[in-house]
């Protein structure tokens, strides 16, 4: 079971369609899943999934960045978990990373560091941010594009940040994400 | 929210238009009029008739004529959406983009520069999804543009039903179309929709095809009751 959060700035909002959506059908080729506004996440909903997706935002919503203490279960869960844009930058929230403001818009090229498993080469992804995450040393630096970075991922926890939306040109780093083994 | 939709009169923005004002305030429509009837990001087929809609749907519309080269055309895009804000106080504007990261992309990118909400509701949406949702939702849209073989001048005119989506996705599993027209093989022009106060009549129309493409239009319409 995916657990897939809504970063939406309300519950049942119009950004649904473009930012939850999209992730939902790639997901839901591989396992159930269940949706979530943030507002809303339980202790429950996070015991009974298997993993949890964070969705992006449209780019004038940064209402989860200002409200981290929603987000404090992320210090806790042993539960693999994909933050994407504004999901990434939520995860950067809580771990105490900086904010650099950073615009990308469009197809951006991204450059592998680390081999990880989720890109195998350098790619392009579409992105939509306005700004990025400076990594603290808890977590390593997978890609970047040349402006910022791209792919975290936790030194210890199974948590994972895309900054760019692979649900738009690159599905198959949510498949893969959800076929990782816990 | 206080939205503007670019509107162009084809199944995507007034199904994107209908999505919005499901969850926020629609107050305007935008539609850019290309003079380019090949132009990259307006639909042009039968675009005069977004008039007729607008009435239809009792919005004021902002027009704004391009003479559709390619960056000069999203100028003009900016300077409407600039315009809708200033008389409207639009904080957001929605478009009917599936798949099209060339139109999302520069759409997201004026609205950045103006400070405002963008929104795709039909951003990634299945393609036959998105045909049915027209029929559940009751929408009476016409075939007014087609643009690859094997389309050919019978689909003109021809109203989207049951039928015709089964037609679209047996071409999609023949030659590769895409069934919604994402790769630009149809156009389509709506004459009723649920937020229609009145519907469209078509009085008079030209059918003109040539190679492998054609177009319906719509030289005379009214708007009657529902």
């Amino acid at each position: 079971m995916i657990l897939v959060v809504d970063m939406n700035w309300k519950k049942d909002s119009l950004g649904f369609y473009e930012f939850v959506l999209p992730i939902v059908t790639i997901a839901k080729t591989q396992d159930e899943c269940i949706v979530k506004h943030f507002l809303e996440v339980t202790n429950q909903d996070l015991s009974r999934c298997d993993r949890v997706i964070l969705s992006g935002t449209a780019l004038k919503d940064t209402a989860t960045l200002s409200q981290p203490e929603k987000f404090m279960w992320l210090r806790e869960t042993e539960k693999p978990v994909l933050g994407i844009c504004a999901g990434m930058e939520t995860i950067g929230v809580v771990f105490g990373m900086r904010f650099i403001r950073c615009l990308e818009i469009g197809m951006t090229q991204i450059k592998m560091l680390k081999e990880n498993p989720f890109f195998y080469e350098d790619s392009k992804a579409y992105s939509l941010h306005s700004y990025c995450v400076e990594p603290s040393g808890d977590f390593y630096v997978w890609a970047k594009s040349t402006k910022c970075v791209q792919i975290i991922k936790h030194k210890i926890k199974p948590i994972y940040g895309a900054l760019f939306h692979p649900e738009v040109r690159n599905p198959e780093i949510i498949k893969r994400f959800i076929l990782l083994k816990s | 929210m206080r939205l503007g939709v670019l509107f162009s009169g084809g199944k995507d923005s007034t199904l994107a238009l209908h999505l919005a004002a499901e969850k926020e305030e629609v107050v305007c429509l935008i539609t850019i009029l290309s003079k380019n009837k090949e132009s990259f990001m307006y639909h042009t087929p039968n675009i005069e008739i977004s008039a007729l809609q607008a009435e239809a749907l009792g919005l004021p519309q902002i027009t704004k004529t391009t003479p559709g080269e390619k960056e000069k055309e999203l100028a003009d895009l900016e300077d409407a959406i600039a315009e809708a804000a200033r008389k409207f106080q639009i904080e957001g504007v929605v478009t009917g983009a599936v798949e099209s990261v060339y139109q999302a992309e520069r759409v997201q990118r004026i609205c950045n520069q103006l400070g405002l909400w963008c929104f795709n509701p039909l951003w990634k949406k299945d393609q036959k999804a998105l045909l049915e949702e027209l029929l559940k939702k009751r929408f009476k849209v016409i075939i007014s543009g087609v643009f690859a073989y094997p389309l050919d001048e019978k689909w003109l005119g021809k109203q989207i039903d049951n039928k015709l989506i089964d037609r679209l996705v047996d071409l999609q599993q023949k030659y590769g179309l895409s069934p919604a027209g994402e790769g630009g093989e149809i156009e389509t022009t709506v004459l009723d929709a649920p937020l229609f106060k009145k519907k469209i009549e078509v009085l008079d129309y030209s059918v003109e095809f040539k190679g492998n493409s054609g177009v319906f239009i719509i030289k005379q319409a009214r708007l009657v009751s529902k």
